[in-house]
C-alpha cells in the first residue's frame, strides 16, 4: 500500500481499541521474569557452551603478537578465535569500525578474539591467559585539539545558508554570540549487548538483541560472507536499546564466529566493563551559537555551528538539525564539522542530532530572552513558525508549538518563576525554573507484516519489527484489534524474527507510527479477503464487535476462516508528502530544581513535558517513553559525561559504578501532557514519533532552572556541583 | 580485631590483591604481562545445596559461579537479570532468606541451606503477585529488564521498612521507620532503570505498600 495523499476517515479513527491507555500486553511476560532476551533462550538452545571477549588494550595501533597457547591449554576451553582464525571479514554497512580487530586496532576495547569454554567461568579465566603484545600507535583524542582541523563532511547536508547571516547579525541591536559544549555519552541500556549464535550446515541463526532485524541480517550475512537468506536473527524482547543496538555489534559476530570454530552453540554476551568502549556512544560536541534579534524579541538572525569527532569513515553528531527549522528569522546559517578522532566509534544515540542541539540552542534562547528582558517562554512564542524557515512557502504538516508553550506554562505555574536568577530560596535552597522547546523530527519508513485470521477467530500479528520498551506489542496489536473489529484478547503479536516481512524496525522515533501503519496495510488486505471469503462488499463491510456486517447482514468475523486460516501480507511505503510538508514534533519541557545555596547539589523537584506529536496510540506507554527520556535527559544535564583519557584515549568510567545515570533518588512524579493531535500527513494511522521528542530539550530545560535557582550560567555539560560551587551567591 | 591481622596480610597488601583480581575480571589491563598468571587453575567444584522458590536445588558447581549465574545458567531460571554483574545495577537483584542481595556479587557456593526467592518465585503470568499487578498497571517498566529487580527490591524494601531498618534519609533513626517517598526512592536507589520508569515504578510500590493493589 502507498501513502501518497493526506489520511482521510479509516477504521482507525474509531479509537475503540487504539489510542486508548491499554495495559502493555507483554506485561504478565515482563514483570514475572518470563518474557526471554536474547542471552536466556536455554529453550531454543539448550546445550550452547559460552564464549568471552578479549578486548584491545590500546586505542590505535597494531598487534605484534597474540599469544593464545596458555589459554588454549586452560580448562574447558574449546576454541579461540582471532582476526588471524577468522580469516576475511567484511565490514558490515552500519559500522565504522571492525567488529573483530587485529592486527590493525581501530579503538580501545575493540575485540581481538573470542575465547570459547564448556562454562562461563572457565571462558572468563581463559580470556585472561591470551597476551597480547602491541605496537602503539598516536592518535587523536581530544575533540577541543582537534577543532581546528575537522571538515566539513561528504555526505547529508552539513550546511544551510539563508539570506544574509553576517550582516543581519552584525547589524542586530541585541545579540548573543557563545560556545556551548556537550560530552560523549552512552547509551548504557540495561541489557548488555548479547547473542546466542547455531550453525546448522551453513545456515545461521543469532538470538541477539538488535533494535533494526533487518539490517542486522544483512550486515551479520555482509561481514560473514554469507547468502543473507543463510542468516536469521530473533529478537523478540530487548532490554533497552536507545540506538545502541540499531546495528549488528561484536557479541554476534564474536557468537558466529565462535560457534563456528567449536561446533557448538556460543553465547556471548558483552562484559559490562568492556560496553562503553567497545560498542558506540553519542559523540561530544563543540557548538557555536549565534542570535541576533530586534528590540521587541524577533530573530533577525541565527546560526549554529557544530563540531564533533569520529573515527575515519564515520559521521557527525547533527547537532545542527533543529536550528533550521524550530524557530523564525530572514537570515540564517548552520555549519557542522567533523573531526577525526581515534576513540571508540561515535553513532546514534537517541534523538542523534536534536538531543545534543538542543542542549545548547536552548540554553543560548534563554540568555537571548534575558538580553531583550523577556519571558523565555513568550521570547519563543514570539519567534514561532509555521513554515520551515529555510524554504518559506514549505509548511509544517502540523505544528502546536505555541500551545504547548502556553499549556506547560499554565500547567506548571510559570508565572511565579522570579525573572531575576537567584532570588527564590526554600530554607538552604535556592529554587529555580526552567524551559526548553522540544523538537525532533517526524521520520517515516516503509514497514510490512502479515496478518493471520485463525479458525478460532483470533487475529495474528508477525513483523519483523522490535519492541525495545517502546510498547510495540501493545500498539501494533491494538492496531490490529481496530482494524478487524477484534477485542484485544483476540490478538497474538509475534515479533522481532527476520523470517517474518519487513518492518520500519526501531529507530529515530519512526517505529511505533511506521510499525502500526504498516500492520494498518496488512489488515486492509486481510479485511479484503475476509469479505471477500464471506461474499460481502470489501469497501462497505463493517468489522466491529467480532463480526462483519455489509448489505445487512452481520456474521461473526471466524466464520470466514472456517474451512481454513486467512493469511494477508502489505507493507506500507511512502510518496513525497514529507517533500510537501515538513513533518516534526514538538513541545515544551518545564523543570524546577533546587540548589543547595552552600554545597551546589542540584536536586530536580518538579518535571512537565506538553507534547504535540501526532495521534497517541497508546497514552500508556506513550507517556512511559516520555518520562523515560525525560530521566535521560536529567542525566545528560546533570551527570552523564564519558571521560576521555586524552593521553591513552579511552573512556575511562567505562561501568554502571563510573558512568552515572539516574537512579531513583535523582527522579521525581514527572507529569506529561499530550495535546489533542492527528496529523494525516504522517500515516494512516495519523501519528507520529514521541519516544525521542521526549529528551529533546530537557537537559537545557534543567540548564536554564539551574541559572535561574543559582545565576550562574553553566554552557559545559553536565551542570554539576564543581561549575557551581565558586560562584553561588554568597550564603 | 581487625580481620587483616588474623589473615596476616597488611591492608596494603590486600588492597594490591583485591585491585589486580578486580582488574584480571573487569578489564584486561594495559599491561597485559604482568597480571597474567602462567598456568590455567582448574576448576574446583563443589556441592552445594539451596531451596529456590520453595523446592530444594542441589547442584554441583565450579566455585566461581556467581549465585546469580547459579540461577541463570544451571538452574534455568532467567527471570533474574545479569545487567552488570559487578554490583553496579540491581538487575540481578533476589531475596535470600528474606532479604534482598545482589545476586551477581555474591557465590552460589556461600548458600548452602539458603532459601532464596527470584521473580519466578513471587508470582506467575496468571497469578500475579501484587507488586507485578501493580507494575503493570502503573507502567512500571518499559523494556523489562530491569524490572524483576526492581520487583524483588520492593519486596525487600517493603520488609526493610516493617522490620525498623533505616534508610540514609530517614531522619530519626530512633524513631520507626516510616513509609514515604522519600524513603522509597532512597532505598530502591540500586536498582538502576535505563528506560526511566522510576516515576511509574514509585506510584506502583506505593499503591501495594497503601494495600489499594
Ligand atoms: S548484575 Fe548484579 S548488580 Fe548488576
Ligand atoms: S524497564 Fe528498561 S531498564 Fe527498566
Amino acid at each position: 500500500m502507498k501513502f501518497d495523499t493526506p489520511a482521510t476517515t479509516n477504521p482507525i479513527d474509531r479509537l475503540k481499541v487504539i489510542g486508548q491507555p491499554h495495559d502493555r500486553i507483554d506485561g504478565p511476560l515482563k514483570t514475572t521474569g518470563t518474557a526471554h532476551y536474547a542471552y536466556e533462550r536455554h529453550d531454543a538452545v539448550p546445550n550452547h557452551v559460552y564464549g568471552y571477549i578479549v578486548p584491545a588494550t590500546i586505542a590505535k595501533g597494531r598487534v605484534v603478537n597474540i599469544d593464545t597457547a596458555t589459554a588454549r591449554r586452560a580448562p574447558g576451553v574449546l576454541a579461540i578465535v582471532t582476526a588471524k582464525e577468522a580469516g576475511p571479514l567484511t565490514k558490515g554497512q552500519y559500522n565504522t569500525a571492525k567488529l573483530l580487530g587485529g592486527p590493525e586496532v581501530q579503538h580501545y576495547h575493540q575485540a581481538l578474539a573470542v575465547v570459547v569454554a564448556e562454562t562461563f567461568e572457565e571462558a572468563r579465566a581463559a580470556a585472561g591467559l591470551v597476551r597480547v603484545d602491541y605496537a602503539r600507535s598516536p592518535g587523536a583524542f581530544d575533540l577541543a585539539a582537534a577543532k581546528g582541523r575537522a571538515v566539513k563532511p561528504e555526505d547529508g547536508q552539513p550546511d544551510t545558508a539563508v539570506g544574509d547571516f553576517a550582516g543581519a547579525f552584525a547589524s542586530a541591536p541585541v545579540t548573543l554570540d557563545a560556545m556551548y559544549t556537550t560530552p560523549d555519552q552512552s547509551h548504557a541500556m540495561m541489557e548488555p549487548h548479547a547473542t546466542i549464535a547455531a550453525w546448522e550446515g551453513d545456515k545461521l541463526t543469532l538470538w541477539t538483541a538488535n533494535q533494526m532485524i533487518h539490517w542486522g541480517k544483512g550486515d551479520v550475512a555482509k561481514t560473514l560472507g554469507l547468502p543473507p537468506d543463510n542468516v536469521r536473527l530473533v529478537s523478540p524482547y530487548i532490554g533497552g536499546g536507545f540506538g545502541g543496538k540499531l546495528f549488528v555489534r561484536a557479541d554476534a559476530i564474536l557468537a558466529a564466529l565462535g560457534a563456528k570454530a567449536a561446533g557448538r552453540p556460543v553465547a556471548v554476551a558483552l562484559p559490562r566493563p568492556v560496553m562503553f568502549n567497545n560498542t558506540t556512544h553519542r559523540p561530544a560536541t563543540i557548538q557555536r551559537i549565534r542570535i541576533g534579534a530586534t528590540p521587541d524579541g524577533k530573530i533577525t538572525a541565527i546560526g549554529h555551528e557544530s563540531w564533533s569527532g569520529d573515527l575515519p569513515g564515520g559521521g557527525p553528531e547533527t547537532a545542527v538539525q533543529q536550528t533550521r527549522l524550530l524557530y523564525a528569522g530572514a537570515n540564517r546559517m548552520t555549519a557542522t564539522r567533523l573531526a577525526t578522532l581515534d576513540l571508540p566509534e561515535g553513532n546514534a544515540m537517541r534523538a542523534p542530532g536534536e538531543a545534543s542541539g538542543l542542549m545548547a540552542l536552548e540554553i543560548a534562547m534563554d540568555e537571548m530572552a534575558e538580553k531583550l528582558k523577556l519571558d523565555p517562554v513568550d521570547f519563543r512564542v514570539r519567534n514561532d513558525t509555521q513554515e520551515d524557515p529555510e524554504k518559506p512557502g514549505r509548511r509544517f504538516s502540523q505544528r502546536n508549538f505555541v500551545q504547548c508553550m502556553r499549556k506547560g506554562a499554565e500547567q506548571f505555574g510559570w508565572s511565579k518563576r522570579s525573572a531575576t536568577p537567584g532570588k527564590m530560596r526554600d530554607g538552604a535552597w535556592l529554587v529555580g525554573m526552567g524551559v526548553a522547546s522540544a523538537f525532533r523530527n517526524n521520520l517515516v519508513m516503509k514497514s510490512g507484516a502479515r496478518v493471520r485470521l485463525g479458525t478460532d477467530g483470533r487475529a495474528t500479528v508477525e513483523t519483523d519489527m522490535t519492541d525495545i520498551g517502546t510498547g510495540s506489542y501493545t500498539i501494533i496489536a491494538q492496531t490490529a484489534a481496530e482494524m478487524l473489529g477484534l477485542p484485544l484478547s483476540q490478538v497474538s503479536v509475534v515479533l522481532g524474527d527476520s523470517s517474518f516481512p519487513v518492518s520500519s524496525g526501531s529507530g529515530g522515533q519512526w517505529g511505533g507510527n511506521s510499525s502500526t501503519a504498516g500492520v494498518y496495510a496488512a489488515c486492509v488486505k486481510l479485511r479484503e479477503a475476509i469479505a471477500g471469503a464471506l461474499g460481502m462488499d470489501a469497501a462497505s463491510a463493517v468489522f466491529d464487535d467480532g463480526k462483519v456486517s455489509a448489505g445487512g447482514r452481520s456474521v461473526p468475523i471466524a466464520e470466514a476462516a472456517k474451512s481454513g486460516e486467512i493469511v494477508a501480507e502489505d507493507s506500507m511505503e511512502y510518496g513525497d508528502l514529507e517533500k510537501t510538508f515538513q513533518q516534526s514534533t514538538f513541545g515544551a519541557h518545564f523543570v524546577e530544581v533546587a540548589v543547595h545555596a552552600a554545597t551546589g547539589e542540584i536536586r530536580v523537584r518538579r518535571m512537565l513535558a506538553v507534547c504535540a506529536a501526532g495521534r497517541i496510540l497508546n497514552p500508556k506507554s506513550a507517556r512511559s517513553q516520555v518520562i523515560g527520556a525525560m530521566t535521560m535527559g536529567v542525566g545528560a544535564a546533570l551527570m552523564e559525561d564519558l571521560y576521555v583519557d586524552k593521553r591513552l584515549g579511552f573512556f575511562v568510567n567505562h561501568d554502571l559504578a563510573g558512568y552515572e545515570v539516574p537512579v531513583h533518588a535523582d527522579i521525581p512524579h514527572q507529569e506529561v501532557i499530550f495535546l489533542d493531535e492527528a496529523d494525516p500527513v504522517s500515516s494512516p494511522m495519523k501519528a507520529k514519533g514521541v519516544g525521542e521528542l521526549g529528551l529533546c530539550g530537557v537537559a537545557a530545560a534543567i540548564a536554564n532552572a539551574v541559572y535561574n535557582a543559582t545565576g550562574v550560567r553553566v554552557r559545559d555539560y553536565p551542570v554539576t556541583l564543581d561549575k557551581l560551587l565558586d560562584r553561588l551567591p554568597t550564603v | 580485631m581487625d580481620i587483616t591481622d588474623q589473615l596476616n596480610i597488611s591492608r596494603r597488601g590486600f588492597l594490591k590483591l583485591t585491585a589486580v583480581s578486580a582488574t584480571v575480571a573487569a578489564t584486561p589491563p594495559l599491561v597485559a604481562r604482568a597480571a597474567v598468571p602462567d598456568v590455567a587453575r582448574a576448576p574446583v567444584t563443589q556441592q552445594v545445596a539451596m531451596e529456590v522458590n520453595g523446592k530444594p536445588a542441589t547442584l554441583s558447581l565450579d566455585t566461581r559461579t556467581t549465585l546469580l549465574d547459579a540461577l541463570r545458567e544451571h538452574m534455568h531460571l532467567t527471570g533474574t537479570k545479569k545487567g552488570c554483574d559487578h554490583g553496579q545495577c540491581g538487575a540481578c537483584t533476589v531475596l535470600v532468606d528474606g532479604r534482598r542481595i545482589n545476586s551477581c556479587l555474591t557465590l552460589a557456593v556461600m548458600h548452602e541451606g539458603s532459601k532464596v526467592t527470584t521473580i519466578e518465585g513471587l508470582g506467575t503470568p496468571d497469578a500475579l503477585h501484587p507488586l507485578q499487578a501493580a507494575f503493570i498497571k502503573h507502567d512500571g517498566y518499559q523494556c523489562g529488564y530491569c524490572t524483576p529487580g526492581q520487583i524483588c527490591s520492593a519486596v525487600g524494601v517493603l520488609d526493610e521498612i516493617r522490620r525498623d531498618v533505616p534508610s540514609h534519609v530517614t531522619a530519626d533513626i530512633g524513631a520507626k521507620a516510616t513509609f514515604s517517598t522519600a524513603e522509597l526512592r532512597e532505598r530502591m536507589s540500586g536498582n538502576i532503570c535505563r528506560c526511566g520508569a522510576y516515576s511509574n515504578i514509585v506510584e506502583a510500590i506505593t499503591e501495594v505498600q497503601e494495600g489499594r493493589a
